[in-house]
């Protein structure tokens, strides 16, 4: 079985090995057509347009050089144009780090790609995605066997330098991040990657791929593979398994399938149960030709849906069931952070000060979503341009875009994840989502969910604080036999799981007794429980 | 300012800080030789294990105490003067106090075993037991088997522990089926098996005859007494039980017997002095329970209790009904009110084992009254709060059987066996006991509605 493991361990490797590789290997030749295409659609500066058609047109070039030289091309022509007595600022291409490269250069690169793996696209998935999935499958399945009767193993993960910060986790970490700058700021440099899953793409919804199409694609195999570990880690657990299930699938289906779908018949897309502030960019494209409002019956339903959902749906099921519902049963966040942030969990401080760091933060970001929000419908409804002037040389869109910078990308992604290795799997859900905020205070001032203490049964071991995601102190209530209703739980039952001595449950009831600080624990002296309880 | 001196910063002494402080401004000092800062002692097997750190095992932040103004002092209390109130340290060094709390907890046992005092043989108790294992076991190449001596709640854990670094152990059982002594015939048994499930050489019934040791004073082999086999051996544990740490107050003016002697106020009889937690030994047993228990929660409403008297409401230690819980490696284990081993005079007996040998209740009753006793529960969490109203308001097994929805406390979507239970029941008792549906308002209820 060990043997088994290393094997799968090797393979995956090998996958990830080839993926990252294929970075470094990608060439491309731009042909007079796709330049002429490009340039029609991003370009007016003539004089870039003459030095791009002599310099790469035509030419063999790796995808390093001709991302180099077209941003080159782009300061020279800048320079020129700035220099002309009348500038004409639509001239002007504004070479800026995270913007130039995914949204001026990579359309050429993706376009012009050649090479080995633009042509052996099907082979190529199968080298990269391929045997990383069988490894990863491999790898997991094995422990089946190897860790022993179904039961809580969370034997050396302490003890190990990819689950303790060592050099392992530190390795993972610099993977990740670097993974997700490229991602959202770098997309030409992923191009053979891109290319790898361009087949599924054009099946599904008939375009080809694109880095967001690669990102959800990598997105759905890898909680897949991790999935199947946590079936296999919680299998004495009917809670894991069922959650583990229902968010695996809400991500597969609506998060990945339903909207490429959508595309295949023409319609915008849209997950469905992506909500807003979460979704922040809900009302960016209201009046514009192509927002949810101006695409027929099906856009208006969406539009409506997105709206429900947020101010009816999340609310009144974060009464009923807690945040849980969303939070580890739906959302993809979530999902991602239960399944390949689960080796992580125990990275989360519980310190008291990460605790005050958390409240500032996410509060400030649904601050941050509510007032960019309001500004977005305040120029829609007094009619404002959103790139004109409102106040200290800002625009609606500056606000926008900063938000979409520094949240949307640097936060949520590079950050929330990026970082599991070292600050735990909910450092975005924790510290930024504004959704999570927002059914917070409902979960914590009005909600029927709570985290059930046993009475007096608690031996302050702190498995429970250990292994909780979210960074509660679990224990500290649970040694005084106190339920836990805090706002930021998002219900992964696995405080109740480690607990050896049965002491947590999740539950939903009357919301009478809720509620229950105690000083003394069920066990003592009656008389003296009521004296000390009940004053 | 009265002064509180604590020795011992285990549950019981912290849990009587924590509760002076809430109570009152007196000045509290917490002597330990152990470690600086309180931890679960519970959890050290989970820092072998690699689940957690040791600091995990601390339930609070380093500025807890200065923020309660609790002092720590970290010293080896050698003698009590307590003439003088007077406590005299080992670096001889004298600390005052007005009022002393003695908390010391715990030490294992050892019956004189030849070789008890040799490099790797240890107990499981104090964080320095912990830290020799990591010296002595730290994986399967430096030791090549491991055994234990003593089958009680302790030994299994090592067990456990040293199972997790896949290194071989033989666990050495006097009685003639695990812990048969407080667990009933079928649940023993069904703890056997899940140990050698775990594959952990067993052998019931036999005793330690001596530890050998090598050229260097390390343990090297170990020989059983009722057959003279000698098994080769890194490591040995001696986990038989354990004893109140109180050697150094033998010779004070302190009352003790096998623990120092308290009575109902836990007050010893020096007029300043009292004792809690395992440490403490009552006068007279309270109800069924022993004079000495060494019990988690025990040490902490000793706490709790002490504390009111300390502040000015002086309050009798009365625990109410008897529970408790521990984990057998993959089972969990709850008992609530009494199951003896064996079936005293006038009980009954209920016993329910599902298929797959891993879950069972065991339910003790009144024969003739039908009045409910207890419960031992394997695999199948249930509610305190259920049980302890029943035991108060002293129902049947009947209105339990019934009921039986209310008191589940495994987490959502498990599978629930109470139909069965309760077919089994009817089957064997010819009554038609029919199961209620779970009712959040009788769960949540204080009183008891039928």
């Amino acid at each position: 079985m060990k043997t088994i493991k290393n094997i799968g361990l090797i393979t995956a490797l090998i996958g990830f090995f080839i993926f990252t590789a294929s970075i470094f290997t990608g060439t491309n030749n731009v042909t007079q057509e796709i330049f002429n295409t490009w340039t029609s659609q991003n370009v007016k500066s003539d004089y870039f347009i003459n030095k791009a058609q002599q310099e790469i047109v035509g030419k063999e070039l790796s995808t390093f050089e001709l991302s180099s030289k077209i941003i080159a091309i782009a300061k020279e022509s800048d320079a020129f144009e700035k220099g002309q007595e009348n500038i004409n600022w639509n001239k002007i291409i504004k070479v800026k780090w995270n913007v130039t490269s995914k949204n001026f250069v990579y359309p050429l690169v993706r376009a012009s790609a050649t090479g080995w793996v633009s042509k052996n696209q099907g082979l190529f998935f199968f080298l990269t995605f391929g045997l990383a999935i069988i490894g990863g499958v491999l790898a997991f399945g094995a422990d089946y066997k190897l860790l022993g009767p179904a039961g809580i193993k969370n034997n050396g993960i302490f003890q190990h330098s990819a689950t303790n910060r060592g050099y392992l986790g530190m390795i993972a970490c610099i993977y990740f991040v670097a993974f997700y700058m490229l991602l959202y700021f770098y997309p030409n440099y992923l191009i053979n990657p891109i290319l790898s899953v361009n087949q599924i793409s054009k099946g599904l919804s008939g375009n080809g791929s694109s880095q967001w199409f690669l990102y959800g694609f990598m997105y759905c195999s890898v909680m897949t593979v991790f999935a199947i570990r946590m079936f296999i880690k919680y299998r004495h657990n009917n809670y894991q398994l069922v959650r583990t299930s229902v968010v695996l699938f809400f991500q597969v289906a609506f998060a990945f399938l339903i909207p490429e779908i959508l595309v295949a018949f023409n319609m915008p897309w849209f997950d469905f149960k992506n909500a807003w502030p979460l979704d922040y960019d809900f009302f960016f494209d209201l009046g514009k030709d192509w927002s949810l409002m101006s695409q027929g019956q099906v856009g208006l339903f969406m539009f409506v849906w997105g709206i429900v959902l947020t101010l009816v749906i999340v609310p009144v099921m974060v009464y009923f069931y807690g945040k849980r519902w969303y939070c580890s049963w739906v959302c993809g966040c979530g999902g991602l952070a239960e399944t390949l942030g689960d080796p992580y969990r125990q990275l989360s401080s519980k310190s008291l000060f990460s605790w005050k760091v958390e409240r500032w933060l996410i509060h400030g970001v649904l601050l941050f979503a509510t007032l960019m929000t309001a500004l977005t419908l305040y120029i829609f409804f007094a009619e404002i341009e959103s790139w004109k002037e409102l106040a200290f040389g800002i625009t609606a869109y500056d606000v926008q875009s900063s938000y979409g910078f520094l949240i949307g990308s640097i936060f949520s992604g590079v950050i929330g994840t990026g970082f599991y290795p070292i600050l735990g799997n909910r450092v975005w859900c924790r510290f930024g989502c504004p959704l999570a905020a927002y059914m917070g205070f409902v979960q914590r001032f009005k909600s029927r969910f709570r985290i059930t203490t046993n009475g007096g049964q608690c031996i302050s071991c702190g498995n429970c604080s250990t292994y909780c995601e979210q960074g509660i102190d679990v224990r500290a209530y649970a040694q005084k036999g106190e339920n836990i209703v805090r706002s930021s739980c998002v219900g992964c039952g696995v405080c109740s799981a480690v607990c050896p001595r049965g002491v947590l449950k999740l539950e939903n009831g009357p919301e009478d007794g809720r509620i229950n600080p105690t000083q003394i624990l069920l066990g003592n002296d009656v008389d003296l429980m009521e004296l000390v309880n009940e004053k | 300012m009265e002064h509180i001196v604590i020795i011992g910063n285990g549950i019981s002494g912290v849990t009587a800080a924590r509760h002076i402080r809430k109570l009152s401004d007196k000045k509290i000092t917490i002597i330990s030789a152990e470690t600086e800062y309180f931890f679960s002692r519970t959890a050290l097997m989970y820092v072998y294990m690699g689940h957690m750190k040791f600091e995990h095992t601390q339930p609070y932040e380093s500025w807890f105490w200065k923020k309660n103004s609790i002092e720590l002092k970290q010293a080896f209390v050698k003698t009590i003067d307590t003439e003088n109130n007077k406590l005299v340290f080992a670096s001889g060094e004298d600390f005052s106090y007005d009022k002393l709390i003695i908390a010391t907890g715990s030490k294992p046992n050892k019956f004189g075993w030849p070789g008890q005092d040799l490099n790797g043989v240890m107990g499981m108790y104090h964080k320095q037991d912990l830290e020799n294992l990591e010296k002595f076991a730290p994986d399967n190449k430096t030791c090549k088997r491991a055994v234990i001596v003593g089958g009680g709640l302790i030994g299994i854990e090592m067990a456990e522990m040293l199972h997790s670094r896949n290194i071989p152990v033989t666990f050495l059982v006097r009685e003639t089926s695990f812990w048969n002594g407080v667990l009933p015939a079928q649940e023993s048994e069904l703890i056997n098996k899940e140990i050698l499930n775990n594959h952990i050489d067993l052998r019931l019934g036999v005793n330690l005859q001596e530890i050998k040791s090598d050229a260097n004073g390390n343990a090297s082999s170990i020989i059983i007494k009722e057959t003279g086999e000698e098994i080769a051996c890194n490591v040995v544990g001696l986990t038989a039980g354990v004893s109140p740490n109180i050697d150094f107050i033998k010779d004070s003016a302190i009352e003790t017997g096998r623990g120092v002697k308290v009575n109902r106020f836990l007050e010893t009889n020096i007029n300043n002095i009292y004792a809690i937690g395992d440490c403490a030994e009552q006068h007279e047993a309270i109800g069924e329970r022993r004079n000495i228990e060494a019990v988690w929660y025990t040490g902490r409403m000793m706490g709790e209790t002490l504390a009111q008297t300390i502040c000015g409401n002086p309050t009798e230690y009365k625990p109410g009904h008897w529970f408790n819980s521990a984990k057998f490696m993959d089972i969990e284990y709850q008992t609530y009110g009494w199951v003896w081993a064996k079936p005293k005079e006038n009980e009954a007996r209920f016993y329910w084992e599902s298929s797959c040998n891993k879950k069972a209740i065991h339910i003790n009753f009144d024969k003739n009254t039908r009045q409910f006793i207890g419960i031992n529960t394997f695999g199948i969490r249930m509610r305190h709060p259920f049980f302890d109203k029943v035991l108060t308001n002293k129902k049947s097994i009947d209105y339990v059987l019934e009921h039986l929805a209310d008191a589940n406390f495994d987490p959502e979507f498990y599978k629930l066996h109470e139909p069965e239970i309760i077919a089994k029941f009817n089957k064997e008792n010819n009554t038609n006991i029919k199961l209620k549906k779970k009712s959040w308002k009788r769960i949540f209820s204080k009183t008891l509605n039928a």
